[in-house]
């Protein structure tokens, strides 16, 4: 009545052959899974760099390089769409993606001896012997071009428009570029470009005259943001991103602005309350 | 009721093992004679400890010398704000270079973020009276008085730079030094304090572009024209201010070619070069990236002569320390004073020695409550595998908070200073009786 045990159903040929294939192919998904939360977690680091207690450009520049790689590594894969389309539905939320990241890079001591697996390397020519447990940290990237097609591109990581522009050479992605095109427009300022990251690690000395400090000090804020008419009919048209809505661009909520519109303007009319006060100098 | 059932026990431990964080020292450095060592911490204080030059009488047998003691004190930088970025600029002293003694004052330099300030020391009392003036015999009375040690700021270098001041290093001439941010190097001349020079600048046009900067930079100890830089991609430039003003072509790079097999995707914050300092020699560089230490030939640029593993057992474990930042710390380096033995920092407040001429690593431990003053330190081992021995400490239990990134070594003698924290320990080498 009860079978021994179902047979795997793709097992024609030698059961061997099926067992590396669904090896190969847990891994590799095991890594993407890996690449993509470095890649979240690394995102998010740029994005509070600010808060550090000691503000690090070197530190910056760094993580902003590995961004860099491994969105070089990901366009080559093909997965890149993965990643628009989390930033534009987000699908599970980031904080989710950093628990995975905790609990993969949590050491395991119980492990005897690492485990060999292949994996198989974006252009598909060749496979490496990777070490399990630290699959992030020890897999080779092979042919590493010179990725400064990419260096205007990671400034808009955010911007949809640019994103589109690198798909559009992918052929297998054409599929999605109506998907992106749909969305809201609007809606695509970056909270910050890498430049204005990088920018906020200057220091000031001395001064320039009272208008100049002031332009300075504005310089990186959108000021269409205060036009009269943007303010009073706010709530009808989507909010900007504000200077200081930094990680709202990871949270859903500009996936469908219709419905949080209000909630999310109202706060941006405070701040904008608070930045008029300053720029009139109540 | 259930108040009385309940008895929070309140964890004092940790007001113990509280550190205010403006006593974390973040710089040591020994003067030229090795006589006055300086100490900056991220308050912006500076402490001065001065060696005993009393004779030493039966100590020096046992190869003794001198203690150093609290010589002066002074709060160098103090906390600043930028009222345009609403940024606060750290008082932190982040490096302290002496420079050569001219006269009866010491004049050292001393920077923060912003900008290096030059303070100059004169020591009002204390000085030793010539025996033949003394005329008649006077019993001696001690008379508590406190140390006068004049500390007037006599330089405050302004203006020089946009970004964050890391590098220090005085010039072999004793006029100029070089002052070095994340993207531009600065030569000012030390009587001027108004007016430097830029003679890097790595700034890119676009700042999206920018994918490299300078972490370190120092002047060649014997040459005064040549100065060399490090970056975060691991790279050294040898620069001759003699071939043009800007010196932004250098006149040698140095860099190793990557090991494919070890690629990932920290392979280029591991190669980021925290540390670079000449050997007294000026015939060689050492260099210090978050795994090891590296000595390099100025006249070899296509890699290393030597690589000592600091602790390669974290290899395995970049992707954790990436997440808590850990792989961003920065380390420094240190020759002995005949570049034979390289020392370095790790974390645990372990630090390494490695023998350049053996090629041997020992590791020794900063830490008071595993050893008492005066006892010889014993060697620490971190467990890899193998037989295991009694003491060795496993990776996992390693405590990464306790880092040591700041030393120095005396100019002369076998005595080191470690910075852990806000504690600064005073090693020397104990020369054994049958030895000598």
């Amino acid at each position: 009545m009860f079978s021994k045990g179902t047979k795997r159903k793709f097992s024609d040929g030698g059961e061997d052959l099926s067992e590396d294939g669904l090896l190969g192919a847990r891994v590799a998904s095991s890594y993407s899974l890996q690449r993509q939360s470095l890649l979240d977690m690394s995102l998010i680091k740029l994005q509070l760099c600010h808060m550090l207690v000691e503000p690090n450009l070197c530190r910056s520049v760094l993580i902003a390089n590995t961004v860099r790689q491994i969105q070089e590594e990901m366009t080559h894969d093909g997965s890149w769409h993965v990643v628009t389309e989390a930033f534009c539905g987000a699908s599970h939320s980031p904080s989710e993606r950093l628990v995975a990241t905790e609990v993969l890079c949590r050491s395991r001591e119980t492990d005897a001896e690492p485990k060999l697996f292949s994996v198989i390397s974006y252009e598909g020519c060749h496979e490496e012997e990777v070490v399990a447990d630290e699959t992030l940290c020890s897999v080779s990237v092979s042919g590493t071009d010179s990725n400064v097609c990419l260096a205007g591109r990671m400034g808009r990581v955010w911007e949809k428009r640019e994103l589109n522009g690198i798909e559009r050479g992918e052929e297998a992605l054409s599929g999605d570029d109506e998907e992106i095109d749909n969305e809201d427009e609007a809606s695509t300022e970056a909270p910050k470009t890498i430049g204005q990251v990088f920018g906020t690690f200057e220091i000031k000395n001395g001064s320039t005259g009272p208008d100049s400090a002031l332009e300075e000090l504005f310089s990186d804020v959108d000021t269409s943001y205060y036009d009269l008419d943007t303010m009073l009919t706010g709530i009808q048209s989507t909010p900007k991103m504000g200077p200081y809505d930094l990680l709202d661009g990871l949270a859903p909520s500009h996936s469908s602005p219709s419905v949080v519109a209000a909630p999310t303007c109202r706060s941006d009319l405070n701040e904008l309350d608070h930045i008029m006060e300053i720029i009139v100098g109540s | 009721m259930g108040e009385d059932g309940e008895s929070p026990k309140i964890n004092h431990s940790f007001l113990r093992d509280y550190v205010t964080e403006a006593d974390v020292i973040s710089t040591v450095e020994f003067n030229q004679t090795g006589d006055l060592l300086a100490t900056g911490d991220k308050g912006g204080r500076v402490v001065i400890f001065q060696r005993e030059t009393e004779s030493k009488g039966e100590c020096e047998e046992l190869g003794e010398s001198g203690e150093y003691n609290v010589y002066s004190t002074f709060q160098s930088h103090e906390p600043d704000f930028d009222y345009l970025k609403s940024l606060e600029i750290e008082e932190k002293i982040n490096k302290i270079r002496w420079l050569p003694q001219q006269n009866a004052a010491h004049f050292l330099l001393s920077t923060n973020d912003k900008r290096p300030e030059g303070y100059n020391l004169k020591d009002e009392e204390g000085r030793i009276k010539d025996v033949s003036t003394v005329t008649s015999l006077r019993v001696p009375v001690l008379k508590p008085a406190d140390l006068m040690v004049e500390v007037r700021p006599r330089r405050i270098f302004s203006n020089g730079h946009t970004y964050h001041v890391n590098s220090i290093s005085v010039n072999s001439d004793g006029e100029t030094y070089l002052s070095a941010d994340d993207l531009r190097i600065n030569m000012w001349h030390l009587d001027i304090t108004d007016r430097s020079f830029n003679i890097v600048d790595i700034k890119p046009a676009n700042m999206e572009d920018l994918t490299e900067v300078i972490t370190a930079a120092e002047f060649h100890p014997q040459h005064c024209h040549l100065f060399v830089y490090s970056s975060s991609k691991g790279t050294l430039r040898l620069c001759d201010m003699r071939d043009s003003a800007l010196c932004d072509r250098h006149s040698k790079i140095f860099e190793e070619p990557e090991d494919p097999g070890n690629r990932s995707f920290f392979s280029e914050i591991i190669s980021s070069v925290s540390d670079v300092k000449f050997s007294h020699s000026g015939r060689y560089l050492l260099t210090r990236d978050y795994l090891t230490v590296k000595v390099w030939d100025l006249h070899m640029d296509k890699g290393p002569v030597e690589t000592y593993q600091v602790h390669e057992y974290l290899r395995s474990r970049l992707c954790s320390l990436y997440e808590n930042d850990c792989i961003f710390d920065k380390f420094e380096c240190v020759w002995n004073s005949n570049d034979s033995v390289i020392m370095t920092g790790a974390y645990n407040s372990f630090f390494r020695m490695f023998d350049r001429e053996t090629g041997r690593g020992v590791t020794l431990e900063a830490w008071r409550e595993n050893s008492k003053p005066r006892a010889v330190l014993r060697t620490r081992r971190v467990y890899t595998g193998g037989r295991r021995r009694r003491g060795d400490v496993g990776v996992d239990s390693l405590d990464f908070t306790k880092k040591i990134l700041h030393m120095a070594w005396h100019p002369a003698e076998n005595i080191i200073a470690i910075a852990a924290t806000n504690n600064l320990y005073i090693f020397q080498d104990r020369v054994k009786p049958e030895n000598q």
